[in-house]
């Protein structure tokens, strides 16, 4: 670090070398688990085989691609990181990563990544996971997220974009289906945040950043919860009657979406004085729910595939 | 010439050494890996093994 005054954990004794542990931190290890899957389901719902081997090269490289795409989101935003109480043990607010190597260790693994899935694959799965890293990175981290608190909404393409990318590896096209599993994810984001925004409510007042909760108050952040998930749900179970869907898909989803309204409601019904005198419960359980929401989703979708195979699948 | 004494460096940094070296053989197993996959399917594959020259007529 050249600047020890923005180094919050200098003391007498100076910080660790880093590890390899810190460096893959840099990559943000659980929104990879998300971007994997996803992408993983786009790959094998997709109604071309592909080579076992380089279905698992293509789902590798998307993963390198994702996280270089976190590793240069938290070389830009390390001041942010540094004031939040939830990033502020990340590696490089934390003293254990020099910024430097950040911005090096994302630029050589974003080019590596991009290059080899269109050497797996094709170009078009290489240039869309190009395309996404350059949305997170330049679009969402540099441009949107400290100037608007439309910021999740829009940002939130570039984690719907995985699945689009497996589904482009396998058949070398974007297809409807593909783009429904982007729009799943697409709507899915928002309200996700914004319960995580309610919650942890002084990290985002204390960074500057243009959260909802922070430009349009609490309030309004509680209906923009209700009504993106009740898009959501519409979005969600139609897909049901799509190519991608099926029964299973279908039972899920219903399941699923009404719990997923009925926490939104509860949501929205709430005021700030009941949230804090439960700390929050309705919404943590609202976060937490909507990360089962979206792998059993997913899961469905590759279900519905997988009994495709045996002629068992979707409506036909 | 080889290193004779270990230095407190090289343990500090003998994770990052090692994820390093085994990322590399990762990698070259990966590239093999593709190579193979290539070359034994699709048109490669088919031109290796003469089905090109005969579906065209030559």
């Amino acid at each position: 670090m050249t600047d020890l005054s923005t180094n919050s954990s200098f003391s007498d004794t100076p910080p660790k070398d880093a590890g390899f542990a810190d460096y893959f931190a840099l990559l943000k290890p659980r929104v990879m688990t998300l971007v994997v899957f996803t992408a993983l389901v786009g790959l094998l719902a997709a109604p071309v085989p592909v080579h076992p081997f380089l279905g698992f090269c293509a789902i590798l490289f998307i993963a390198v691609g994702g996280g270089a795409s976190g590793a240069l989101n938290m070389w830009w935003d390390a001041d942010i990181d540094q004031v939040m109480k939830r990033t502020a043990r990340r590696p490089i607010p934390s003293g254990r990563v020099d910024s430097g190597e950040a911005l090096a260790i994302g630029l050589v693994l974003s080019g590596f990544s991009c290059v080899f899935l269109a050497l797996a694959t094709n170009l078009l799965a290489g240039g869309l996971l190009a395309f996404t890293i350059f949305f997170y990175v330049v679009i969402y981290t540099m441009w949107l997220k400290r100037s608007t608190p439309q910021n999740i909404v829009i940002g939130g393409a570039a984690g719907a974009f995985p699945p689009m990318i497996g589904w482009a590896a396998a058949t070398g096209q974007i297809g409807i289906e593909s783009v429904l599993m982007f729009c799943l994810t697409f709507m899915w984001t928002p309200p996700h945040f914004w319960a995580l925004a309610l919650f942890m409510r002084n990290d985002y007042d204390d960074a500057g950043v243009p959260m909802l909760t922070v430009t349009h108050g609490r309030r309004s952040t509680r209906v923009h919860i209700l009504v993106y998930t009740l898009l959501l749900a519409a979005l969600a179970i139609g897909t049901g009657f799509t190519a991608i869907g099926g029964p299973v898909y279908l039972a899920v989803a219903v399941a699923l979406n009404a719990l997923f309204v009925k926490g939104a409601w509860d949501i929205w019904r709430r005021d700030e004085d009941a949230s804090e005198t439960d700390n929050f419960a309705a919404e943590r359980k609202f976060f937490k729910l909507s990360l089962l929401y979206l792998f059993a989703h997913f899961g469905a979708i590759l279900l519905e595939a997988g009994l495709a195979r045996f002629g068992m699948g979707g409506w036909a | 010439m080889s290193i004779g004494k270990t230095h407190e460096l090289h343990k500090r940094r003998f994770s990052r050494n090692v994820g390093v070296g085994l990322l590399l053989a990762a990698f070259i197993a990966i590239v093999f890996g593709m190579t193979v996959v290539k070359i034994t399917s699709g048109e490669v594959g088919a031109a290796l093994q003469g089905k090109g020259r005969v579906e065209n007529g030559n």
